[in-house]
């Protein structure tokens, strides 16, 4: 087993249990961005910093995906949603639970780290998503 | 807003000097064939050969290089320039846009305008994503089209019976469309009862991508016989960041996204160009990629209030015996969406319903129709003809 590889090294930062998203603050407008850009997206300004946010978040949207998306080695059906982050973000996420029925709009969310599959080169490969927060990932 | 309002004084006005079509479903030929059997009818109903237009403009996504160039070069026509344009889901009408710039402005007496596409089957895969995010599963196009379509259910009272009544209009007018794809109507039970693609989209609620051409002659002169039909209106718009359920598909957007749409500015500007408003239309043709995406477009296009879309269609809005139909030729949901084609597909079936041609789905007397067109970049494109 070698260590886990993130699906893009920009996405996240984990720190012990706790698991943060990588966004960005625009210097000027303050506005955040997610995952960070060349520049801010809603003033052009260069000069964005970056921000941890969503360690917590609400369930804003959710449904689950059960057809094999186009380059997807995962697992289906899987959970595909909006969380909503106190931040003032809104982002696109997979959800560790894939039953649409057993999760609600308002509902708390945690920021978890999740296995997607294994790679060519037996890595395991995992990506962030959002669990509910009364359950252990 | 970074549009520049450059305005040239004198324009001249662009009329539609022949049409052709490739109906739109799933074919044995090549794109060139397809994009060739086009252009060919729309040169044929504009009465000109080789050496008888300026320039052409080719809408396609799926084509790769130079495909519009492989069906000119096909049918002996090469030599003036063609250029191939992509802009997502609004392709041929971007390319419609710039063909009819040409002419307004003097620099072309008549141009071709062809859409044309062949897509892969399946989930339409898009090289818009990052491999990573495909590799995530967050390039999952139905499940965006779903929390739009959850999201538009939550804020107004649109319901999923609603949702399937888009599709069972849709299919109704599809029925009479011999270019279609699917020509059988659809009841809502049916529609209800198909497969759930992801909550609360049922497989019925979808388009299919497939393949197809449509071809325009535009021209700075009315046709000798039939009624001058002229392109009112031609802009495209690209999104404002903001929204997370934008067409833009991005990963993150902000929890105030009220900002306008690509499909409401492209519409603004629309009927500023024309000169008109939403009541003034007499026929629409809409992006229906989903059925929810149809409410959305009637509502960002005008024809009904904001959050009113779910009581326009149950008024019978869009239907063919109400004010203002949308959708006769069936919409995406019964032709399919060949991509590049799609707009042009559109603006084709509008000057058909000014001509009066359109048999059991004729529009009485349609005298002004728009077209509109929205997807990934994001780009919106709206169309108003006239006779």
């Amino acid at each position: 087993m070698q260590a886990p590889r993130p699906i893009a090294p920009h996405l996240f930062a984990t720190s012990g249990d706790e698991t943060m998203l990588r966004a960005a603050a625009c210097d000027a407008c303050t506005r955040l961005h997610f995952p960070a850009g060349d520049a801010c997206p809603y003033c052009g300004n260069d000069a964005c910093r970056e921000r941890l946010v969503g360690r917590t978040g609400m369930l804003f949207l959710h449904t689950a995906i059960a057809s094999r998306p186009p380059g997807y080695r995962g697992e289906l059906p899987f959970g595909f949603g909006v969380v909503e982050l106190p931040e003032g973000l809104r982002v696109v996420t997979r959800l560790t639970e894939a039953d649409p029925s057993r999760l609600r709009q308002g509902q708390a969310m945690r920021l978890v780290v999740t296995p997607l599959h294994t790679d060519d080169d037996g890595n395991p490969v995992v990506s962030y998503a959002y669990a509910p927060a009364e359950t252990s990932s | 807003m970074t549009t520049v309002d450059v305005r040239p004084v004198d324009l001249r006005p662009v009329y539609v000097a022949g049409t052709g079509l490739h109906p739109f479903g799933r074919f044995d030929t090549t794109l060139t064939t397809i994009g060739a059997t086009a252009v060919r009818a729309a040169l044929a109903e504009a009465g000109v050969g080789r050496g008888g237009f300026d320039a052409a403009f080719c809408g396609c996504v799926y084509g790769c290089v130079a495909s519009g160039h492989k069906v000119f070069t096909a049918l002996g026509l090469s030599g003036g320039p063609i250029v191939n344009v992509e802009a997502g889901c609004a392709s041929g009408g971007a390319a419609l846009a710039l063909g009819a710039a040409q002419i307004a402005t003097g620099r072309a007496e008549r141009v071709v305008v062809l859409g044309l596409e062949k897509m892969p089957r399946g989930m339409i895969r898009s090289s818009f994503f990052e491999p990573w995010r495909e590799e995530a599963g967050l390039a999952a196009t139905p499940g965006y089209f779903a929390l739009r379509a959850q999201r538009l259910m939550r804020e107004s009272d649109v319901r999923l019976e609603d949702l399937a009544r888009v599709s069972v209009t849709n299919h109704a007018h599809g029925v009479h469309n011999p270019n279609a794809m699917y020509r059988k109507p659809v009841t809502v039970e049916q529609v209800l009862a198909s497969a759930a693609v992801c909550e609360p989209l049922r497989l019925l609620m979808l388009c299919s991508p497939n393949e197809g051409a449509a071809a325009v002659v535009l021209s700075a002169t009315p046709p000798a016989d039939g009624p001058a039909i002229r392109i009112a209106a031609a802009q495209v718009r690209s999104h404002l960041p903001g929204n997370v359920l934008g067409e833009h598909t991005p990963l993150s957007g902000l929890v105030d996204d009220g900002m306008p749409t690509p499909t409401e500015m492209a519409a603004r500007a629309a009927y500023e160009e024309a000169g008109l408003g939403p009541d003034e239309l007499d026929v629409v043709e809409l992006q229906d990629t989903d059925a929810a995406r149809h409410i959305l477009s009637a509502e960002e296009l005008g024809l009904c209030p904001r959050g009113g879309g779910g009581r326009w269609l149950r008024d019978g809005g869009g239907e063919m015996t109400s004010r203002l139909p949308v959708n006769p030729s069936g919409g995406l949901l019964s032709k399919g969406e060949p991509l590049g084609a799609s707009a042009i597909g559109q603006a084709i079936e509008i000057v058909w319903q000014l001509r009066g041609a359109c048999g059991a789905r004729q529009v009485a007397d349609a005298r002004v129709g728009l077209a509109h067109t929205v997807g990934r970049g994001a780009n919106a494109c709206v169309m108003i003809i006239r006779r």
